[in-house]
């Protein structure tokens, strides 16, 4: 089943250009989908919409089956979403702030939910110490913990190791499939490191101006561009290259 | 029902987390409040002593005058700084993305006005008794009735000023400030509102803080309970808070289609 369908989906900022132009694509439950694409290519306009921030121009949403123009909110309670550029409360500590999203998002059981999410994320000392006093791959770990505070069935993330050392870059990623395959999720995944694009990713999005230039695997995109790796496939597509072959 | 009772307390919690760790921001409720009733108290207590008895009477007015008007001066500001701290600590896409309703979001940051209002506005209704001996509370009963309709006002002008800032960004907090100050001189805290030119009595009479300290001094001076004034108070807050809900509803759907959600901040 789908977790999110989007059709016809476009977005206009008032009289400018269309940020986004007509994405059509699904995100199967318990995959991970990348979203690819240079600066300004829709990516964040495209999260956003999803989330339903933002109202598109033309076009609908489906998310777990409602309608993100009528029943947002039902959709809303299973989906989380993480970014660097949206921060927690500094002054609030670790713990505080996952209580505040446990109760926004009316998590069960809340006090257990922390506690196990303490464990999973190895947060147990950092529960009590305000988020404004953590290092960045501190805060990366708690911010996870309150995007998966409600054990979304869709998680959305903005480039969810952007400025992290490799070692927490490595453990957020292998952290990321073990949720996905214990819960079944379906993670939709904006990034400009193609490592963790081709780590995580089952299926690809680029966009380019706004459209879905191209789709597939990773392995079947860098296949089709007679490339060794994704890092020289998103350069080929962002300087407007031909695939060397056609898809199949 | 219960989810939603949660979601306003998350909200709550938030804000009561955030000045159980911020001790200026404690002080700060507190300070306002208190510094306006000490100015207005000396000032009273010296006309009082220099003009002889008839004016003891105008210092009394004076200083309900600055007390009730705090009302909904924190009552204001404690919905706009609660939602300007959200802006601050960009945390509004979070709070935004999450099941939370605007009504929900509203009625949390409504709370929270009337936690914020209390902090400020007890401790200086105190200190007036035990520095002018002036108690607030010979008022009656009706106190419960000009409080209401001041906070009321007061919640009406933060969603005013909340679409504002929806609207032009981070640039229109100063207004969180402002917008009920310079409604002062219209108010008529401190005078009747016959002293006001007649071309601008129809704007002050528009606003239900002018009945509520009109029917103030009428207990005050005449001892006399104008229910027609607590009417016409009640009245206009319905109109008024209706016309708020509806800007801030359309400003909070402009704002998701212009993308100012995203990107609130200057």
């Amino acid at each position: 089943m789908d977790a999110i369908v989007a059709s016809g989906l476009t977005k206009r900022y008032g009289r400018g250009p269309l940020a986004v132009d007509g994405l059509d694509f699904r995100l199967p439950e318990g995959t991970t989908v990348g979203l690819l694409g240079g600066n300004g290519a829709g990516k964040t306009t495209t999260l956003a919409l999803l989330l339903g921030l933002l109202v598109p121009t033309a076009g609908r949403i489906n998310v777990l089956g409602h309608d993100m123009a009528e029943d947002r909110f039902a959709a809303l309670q299973r989906m989380n979403f993480s970014s660097p550029y949206v921060a927690l409360p500094q002054r609030l500590t670790v713990a505080e702030n996952l209580r505040v999203y446990g109760h926004l998002y009316c998590v069960p059981r809340l006090e257990q939910r922390i506690a196990t999410l303490a464990g999973e994320l190895d947060l147990g000392p950092l529960l009590g110490r305000p988020v404004g006093e953590l290092s960045a791959g501190q805060k990366t770990r708690a911010a996870l913990a309150k995007a998966l505070i409600n054990r979304p069935d869709v998680l959305l993330l903005d480039e969810p190791t952007a400025s992290l050392d490799p070692d927490t870059a490595d453990w957020v990623r292998g952290w990321l499939e073990h949720y996905r395959a214990e819960s079944g999720a379906a993670i939709l995944l904006a990034s400009h490191n193609m490592d963790e694009v081709e780590r995580l990713c089952s299926d690809v999005l680029m966009l380019k101006q706004g459209r879905i230039v191209d789709r597939g695997s990773p392995e079947a995109l860098i296949a089709r561009y007679g490339r060794e790796d994704m890092e020289q496939v998103f350069l080929d597509i962002a300087r407007g290259r031909k695939p060397a072959r056609l898809p199949a | 029902m219960r989810c939603s009772a949660r979601r306003i307390w998350g909200l709550l919690y938030r804000h009561i987390t955030l000045y159980r760790r911020s001790w200026p921001r404690l002080i700060e409720l507190v300070y306002w409040p208190v510094l306006q009733m000490c100015i207005w108290g000396f000032t009273a207590q010296f006309i009082s002593s220099r003009m002889g008895s008839p004016l003891v009477m105008a210092g009394g007015l004076l200083l309900a005058g600055v007390l009730l008007w705090e009302v909904a001066l924190r009552s204001q500001m404690g919905v706009a700084v609660s939602f300007l701290e959200e802006l601050w600590s960009r945390n509004l896409g979070h709070v935004f993305v999450s099941p939370l309703r605007p009504a929900e979001m509203v009625a949390g940051l409504i709370i929270v006005s009337m936690l914020r209002m209390l902090a400020g506005v007890l401790p200086a209704i105190g200190l007036a008794y035990l520095l002018y001996a002036f108690n607030l509370f010979i008022l009656g009963p009706v106190l419960v009735l000009f409080f209401a309709n001041l906070m009321v006002m007061g919640w009406w002008v933060a969603l005013g000023v909340v679409s504002l800032i929806l609207r032009h960004g981070a640039g229109a907090e100063t207004l969180a400030w402002a917008v009920l100050f310079g409604l002062t001189p219209l108010s008529a805290v401190f005078y009747p509102v016959t002293v006001l030119p007649a071309a601008i009595r129809p704007l002050a009479l528009a606003l239900p803080s002018t009945h509520v300290f009109e029917g103030m001094r009428a207990i005050v001076v005449h001892r006399e309970l104008l229910w027609s004034e607590m009417g016409w108070s009640a009245c206009l807050n319905v109109a008024w808070m209706a016309a708020a809900i509806v800007l801030f509803a359309r400003q909070f759907h402009a704002a998701r289609v212009r993308g100012a959600l995203l990107s609130i901040g200057e």
